[in-house]
């Protein structure tokens, strides 16, 4: 029963054979071992499995692992690139826009497609484009900081410096 | 002073770079070989005897290991569950807990079955076969209903449904304060049943190895030393053959601290089926299963004079413990302690019930007790000063205890370390530009608008804590914390702590506590946590806003002990006398003589060498454990201002104004993040959450995150921050507990500006949650 698929994950390709069934955080996760992705309810509305297939945001539980046959994904894995991180990355870094960090790479790959989308959102931009995903821990007042300081860098003004990276940096 | 100072600045989180590219390490990010999976069969009924279970097509579905029943488990695990005495000794009925049932189930959720496979999806369905006859028996979901002579039980042996019944203090020591009263208050208070909702749900994978009798446990726990003791205790190992390992936890707030079945029955599995066993909760397990928060009411009396002076308080709490005692269930009793909040009253009287019913068990949820008290308390003066038509902020700065109090022994005995309560609420009102607020409340009712604005001037108690108050209330245990620093050869430092952070950070602010002690860069220090095979003997966990002024003061007196041995070393290779050397900027000198100095890192090396002092060993590493002399009593005072939709009943908050004061901060980013968060789930309880059972059948009806509504981006608004600071007197670094304040503050800013912006209706009390559907039919009735 099981069928193959075939996909490209963070620009390596990989071919397995599954069960039709298999959800595809579950072949993220398990098949590939990229384990950044998160599980956090069974009705997708948590979002922490969020990553990009052909650059769209999606929630990886909403998905059957066949159904991204020929499709490009991202997964949090994906987004620092040569040791650098990722602007958005590096923005929740500095604005402390996670605590446990559990929900942590949904929103950052969540604000990724929002930003390609909206390079400049409003905080009311923001909070809707961001509204498929929760957090428990951070009440969102930093993740909003967090894309808006990460909207600036990308878009090429200075950010503003907030913190002072003076450990573990 | 040290080269760099790191206490008190905003530095970036060392735990962040594996969090946010995807390397964190999760419970369900653990895999051994070989391992089988464990589903669990649980009870549809929240109250049924069970009558036969028929796992016959289960057992030969494919990939099935193994389906087991209660009776499999009667050899392998000894034992009830834990109920500590917390601040409830005497309990009158405390129903025999086994991890799984075997002929009455008292809660929907509670597990009957187990099947182990060698795939999850193979476990799950062999799980979906099994089929267990019920004998329905009526559901106990009415508090006071259950209270009632005749009632039916919750457990059928059962004597009555009461756990316990505690009068702190009687009526009698209010006596004088309601007679000369003007006026008397009354309010019954709810207090939704809340679902804790950590984004990881919990997780437990085991690994019994039979020749050595070895047995390693990883799971998503704050706790894990407890889990150790209470896992090994059940299971008839030593102590010392059980290992806990909690990695990354994501998120935690109260529900991931006391045992809970799957905590047993996964490793006993682990030794019956010979392989490692692992499970991963859903959602709806997690909803269903996990401990929940809160879930009482409170008929409460205030007596005050006329000119706003509070004199006496009569509360009574009806807790819902659930259908079994939590470990730490008792523990939301001190709502009844905390009570008198940041005022002075001549008296309160106090008594506490806990009433079991066919619920999931409740149990610490952040704040435990402490947001009860303030919501009450903060309700109660609000409601006097109505009563009285004076200002809000007029009520609290006429019955604060004053800041020469302090230490302040308040009605239950408890001494208040320190505080300034007028100080917090002018920082907060300035903040908020109160007046301002007010005219603009003005200005939206000729307008038709429903404007409110609301206080919270809390307090709480925290860093649970001292030895003399908690070995008791744990039974045996104190909950001091220890730590244990050791210097490897070539000076970079290992750190151990027996707390552990889920989402705090601990990481970072432990390493700021150390670099700056020892003078050392940051990047020298490592600190571990969560592991029960490291570091010293014993840990305490992580809860009651404890880490920082419990274990970060053991941490802080371990390096102490460091320095001294280092002192000696260093006099010894200085050839100086020991009270002439001293310690600066990670360096051992002679007292003025900068020059004869030997860094720490030499001293270190030299410390597994030869040639030490007399009697010296080699090493450099020491243990110290902190009893701390008192809790801490962080306050401050949070504003909130909200508009209520006058079609719709819709409330939104227009503005949050927070000011607290934990004493000595480490990491300010670090503590508004905590203010940010524990404020957001007291919005969620004022505004949004609730835990819903019908009320005949007991059926949970909040079972996933579509109907648990937790709030999203679009709920929470933007904070305003300010602090005071009053350093604690009780410990070293001068620090109180954050973790929990939000929670404790919030609730009842929000809801007090509920009621003042509903107050040209006539109304004066609304329970929380105040949902657009709660609001709407009471405005509607107001207006008839």
């Amino acid at each position: 029963m099981k069928q193959k698929v075939a996909t490209s994950v963070n620009g390596r390709r990989h071919e397995h054979e599954v069960e039709p069934r298999l959800l595809l955080v579950h072949y993220l996760r398990d098949n590939l071992g990229l384990t950044g992705t998160h599980i956090g309810c069974d009705t997708s509305q948590c979002g922490a499995c969020t990553i990009l297939v052909d650059g769209k945001a999606v929630k990886s539980c909403t998905m059957f692992a066949l159904q991204a046959e020929g499709k490009d994904l991202t997964t949090i894995e994906g987004m620092a690139r040569d040791g650098q991180l990722h602007p958005i990355q590096q923005a929740f870094w500095d604005e402390h826009g996670l605590q446990c960090g559990y929900c942590t790479p949904g929103f950052i790959m969540a604000a990724a497609y929002l930003l390609s989308q909206n390079p400049n959102p409003t905080e009311d931009e923001i909070r809707k484009g961001l509204e498929g995903n929760l957090c428990r821990c951070t009440g969102y007042v930093n993740i909003i900081k967090a894309v808006q300081t990460a909207a600036k860098t990308m878009s090429g003004t200075q950010a503003k410096k907030t913190t002072v990276a003076a450990g573990g940096s | 002073m040290a080269v760099t100072q790191l206490v008190g600045a905003k530095i970036h989180r060392r735990e962040d770079p594996r969090l946010i590219t995807g390397h964190g390490h999760y419970i369900d990010d653990f895999a051994r070989q070989g391992t089988a999976y464990a589903a669990f069969v649980r009870s549809p009924h929240a109250h049924a005897r069970i009558k036969r279970i028929d796992v016959t097509d289960a057992s030969k579905a494919p990939g099935v290991v193994g389906v087991y029943t209660a009776r499999d488990f009667k050899g392998q695990l000894a034992g009830t569950h834990p109920a500590a005495p917390a601040f409830v000794a005497d309990k009158k009925y405390i129903p025999e807990r086994f991890p799984i049932a075997e002929k009455e189930v008292c809660y929907q959720g509670e597990i009957v079955a187990v099947v182990l496979a060698d795939t999850k999806g193979q476990a799950s369905d062999a799980a979906n076969m099994i089929q267990v006859d019920y004998a329905e028996l009526p559901a106990v979901m009415d508090l006071e209903k259950a209270l009632e002579d005749g009632s039916p039980k919750a457990h059928e042996g059962g004597p009555d449904n009461v756990c316990w019944d505690l009068t702190y203090t009687g009526p009698e020591v209010t006596e004088a304060a309601f007679q000369e009263a003007d006026t008397v208050v009354k309010q019954r208070i709810l207090q939704n049943r809340l679902a804790p909702v950590p984004m990881e749900p919990r997780g437990v994978m085991a690994e019994y190895e039979g020749f050595d009798k070895k047995l390693t446990i990883w799971m998503s726990s704050q706790n894990p030393h407890f889990i150790r003791l209470f896992v090994s205790g059940a299971m008839g190992l030593k102590e010392s053959q059980v290992r806990v390992i909690s990695p990354d936890v994501g998120g935690g707030f109260g529900s991931k601290i006391s045992p809970y079945p799957e905590d047993y029955l996964v490793p006993s599995l682990s030794r019956i089926a010979d392989r490692p066993v692992k499970w991963i909760e859903t959602r709806t397990e997690s909803i269903q299963n996990a401990t929940h928060g809160r879930g009482q009411f409170y008929d409460v009396e205030v007596a005050a004079k006329k000119d706003g002076t509070l004199l006496g308080m009569r509360v009574t709490q009806f807790l819902d413990v659930g259908a079994y005692c939590g470990t730490f269930s008792a523990f939301q009793a001190c709502a009844c302690l905390m009570a008198g909040g940041a005022y002075k009253w001549k008296g309160i009287s106090a008594r506490t019930i806990g009433i079991l019913t066919n619920r999931v068990p409740t149990d610490p949820y952040r704040g435990a007790g402490r947001p009860e008290a303030t919501h009450l308390v903060e309700r109660m003066v609000d409601l006097v000063a109505g009563e009285l038509k004076m200002d809000p902020v007029d009520i609290r700065k006429k019955n604060f205890i004053q800041p020469g109090d302090f230490p302040y022994t308040q009605n239950f005995g408890l001494v208040v370390d320190s505080g300034d309560y007028e100080k917090s609420l002018d920082v907060a009102l300035k903040l908020a530009g109160y007046d301002e607020l007010r005219k603009k409340q003005a200005e939206g009712r000729k307008q038709g608008k429903y404007i409110g604005i609301g206080l919270s001037t809390w307090i709480e108690l925290c860093g649970f804590g001292p030895s003399a108050a908690t070995a008791p209330a744990t039974g045996g245990i104190a909950l001091v914390e220890s730590a244990q620093v050791r210097v490897v050869p070539t000076g970079s430092v290992l750190v151990y702590t027996g707390t552990h952070a889920h989402g705090q950070g601990h990481e970072t602010t432990f390493s700021q506590i150390v670099a700056d002690q020892l003078g050392i860069p940051i990047e020298n220090i490592e600190i571990r946590h969560g592991d029960t095979a490291e570091g010293t003997s014993f840990g305490y966990g992580t809860y009651g806003s404890r880490s920082l002024a419990v274990g970060g003061v053991a941490v802080s007196k371990a390096v102490g002990k460091v320095i001294d041995k280092g002192k000696k070393l260093a006099a010894h290779m200085l050839e100086a006398a020991e009270e002439d050397v001293v310690y600066e900027n990670g360096s051992f000198h002679v007292k003025g003589s900068p020059d004869k100095a030997k860094a720490f890192g030499e001293v270190a090396f030299a410390s597994y060498g030869m040639s030490l002092p007399e009697g010296m060993e080699q090493g450099l590493e020491a243990v110290a454990y902190f009893d701390p002399p008192n809790l801490v009593w962080p306050f401050g005072a949070h504003i909130a201002m909200v508009e209520v939709d006058a079609e719709t009943g819709d409330a939104q908050l227009q503005k949050y104004v927070a000011v607290d004061d934990c004493g000595n901060i480490i990491n300010p980013m670090i503590v508004d993040g905590q203010i940010h968060g524990g404020v957001a789930q007291a919005i969620a309880q004022a505004l949004y959450e609730e835990v819903v059972y019908d009320n005949e059948t007991g059926q949970l009806k909040t079972g996933t995150l579509l109907d648990y509504n937790i709030p999203g981006m679009g709920e929470i608004p933007i904070m305003e921050l300010d602090h005071t600071v009053t350093p604690s007197p009780t410990n070293d670094l001068g620090v109180k507990g954050i973790g929990e304040a939000g929670t404790i503050a919030a609730s009842a800013a929000v809801i007090n500006a509920v009621c003042d912006a509903l107050s040209p209706l006539g109304i004066k009390h609304v329970d929380m949650p105040a949902s657009p559907d709660r609001l709407w039919k009471q405005m509607k009735e107001a207006r008839q």
